[in-house]
């Protein structure tokens, strides 16, 4: 019974080990655009804000396999030939980025006004502002958020298959090819493998928000 | 990069058509959601303890796993068990299932923000607990978490081209094939993309007045 586990488990091990990163890949990705569009959505320039605000709504109005699809086959039209990786990294991370936006900006708006007009009456400038009191009060309300998405995030990594990268869905799809009496076996395991991924990270957002919900920047 | 109305033009029905077909299975899987999440509700809100912490697992579990690795679990490996369903069937309920584990989390936020004075009240008055449930705690639990459930449904909404994954709805397929036979991926993805993006943006605008009006009644009734 537990001969076909043994048997498949090392080639799924090797598609995890390319899931796990992509994922590091792609929340760094969306960590670093969560924080420039988030902050570009409250911007005092109206520009800034409206590009912003485009970006967002086409990532969060369309379907996250119908922008890989996009970036991997109909951006060669305009020149642009990217790897699986590259395109899945690079999709993952404005989809998620877009969403995680909105956990940056929410975040910076619930530290109060107070906190805000003190920073101008002690004559600090904007830029001090932002990294010396907003920011390092505003992330401890946005880690649990961002464990979330990250979660999300690890779910939409299996889409990568679709654009033929060798991640954990993929080797699955594989061995169940080459070997249909295995197919059980072979997506049993997958799940089993991703929850065993997602696992720490959801331990992790179940701390931050018990932190969170026992007060945090009162 | 060139852009080419004719052709765009030629193939837009074909990929149009597709819209009736992933609006009647997001509403299907949609209902599923709804009525599986409120079981999963009860479920762990159950005494009986063994019955709450299985359906918690089975929660956590399902949230936290790629839909399309259950979407492939459910069509190609639950037959081995025999449990053979059709692909619109596996489709549908993998979806609603999926997403019914978020939409029990918004009924839970919805049925916790009940005052207790109220369940008190429905046992003062000699309520049957069916009653309670059905007669004061979810009327009052689920219009104020209504704007919630709506964002899921949009949320479904745009997961339902991965049923292509299993040779449902595939007109991401479809436009492959497209792309591949004139060797041109630009027109039909941009049309799938665009015809997303119409559907999302004009159902959230839809959900965003709902969220007022139903403010106004919530203010009405207080």
């Amino acid at each position: 019974m537990i001969q076909p586990y043994i048997e498949i488990l090392p080639q799924l091990l090797k598609g995890a080990n390319t899931t796990i990163q992509i994922l590091i890949a792609s929340a760094l990705v969306t960590y670093s655009v969560a924080f420039i569009a988030g902050l570009g959505k409250i911007s005092r320039f109206k520009l800034v804000r409206g590009v912003t605000t485009f970006y967002v709504e086409i990532f969060r109005g369309t379907s996250l396999l119908v922008q890989m699809f996009w970036i991997f086959y109909a951006l060669p039209a305009f020149g642009i030939t990217l790897s699986p990786f590259l395109a899945g990294v690079i999709t993952l991370g404005l989809n998620y980025g877009a969403y995680a936006s909105e956990v940056v900006r929410g975040a910076i708006q619930a530290i109060p006004k107070g906190q805000t007009e003190a920073a101008i009456a002690l004559n600090m400038s904007r830029w001090h502002r932002m990294t010396r009191v907003i920011l390092p009060q505003a992330i401890r309300i946005m880690l649990p958020g961002f464990g979330n998405i990250s979660i999300e995030l690890l779910k939409g990594t299996s889409l990568v298959s679709l654009i033929t990268l060798a991640d954990l869905t993929f080797q699955g799809l594989i061995i169940r090819n080459t070997n249909l009496s295995y197919t059980f076996h072979v997506f049993i395991s997958l799940l089993v493998i991703y929850f065993l991924i997602a696992l720490p990270l959801i331990i992790l957002v179940r701390k931050l928000e018990n932190r969170a919900a026992k007060g945090v920047a009162k | 990069m060139s852009w080419d109305w004719e052709f765009a033009i030629e193939i837009f029905p074909e990929l149009f058509n597709v819209i009736w077909l992933v609006i009647g299975i997001t509403f299907a899987a949609y209902a599923v959601a709804l009525i599986f999440g409120l079981v999963l509700t009860f479920g762990r809100r159950s005494k009986f303890k063994p019955l709450a912490l299985v359906t918690y697992g089975f929660i956590e579990f399902v949230r936290s796993t790629p839909p399309l690795v259950q979407l492939f679990f459910v069509y190609f490996a639950l037959p081995q068990l025999g449990i053979t369903m059709d692909k619109y069937v596996a489709g549908i309920l993998t979806l609603g299932i999926h997403y019914s584990t978020y939409v029990s989390e918004v009924y839970r936020s919805g049925i916790e923000s009940i005052p207790k004075g109220q369940w008190e009240a429905s046992r003062a008055l000699n309520f049957s607990k069916t009653q309670t449930w059905f007669r004061v705690i979810l009327p009052q639990s689920i219009p104020p978490v209504i704007p919630m459930l709506g964002n899921y449904l949009l949320v479904l909404f745009k997961e339902t081209p991965l049923l292509g994954a299993i040779g449902v709805l595939e007109f991401l397929t479809r436009a492959k094939n497209i792309g591949s036979a004139s060797f041109s991926y630009l027109e039909p993805f941009t049309i799938v993309g665009l015809l997303f993006l119409v559907l999302s943006y004009s159902s959230s605008i839809m959900i965003q007045k709902l969220e007022k009006k139903m403010k106004k009644v919530h203010v009405r009734t207080n």
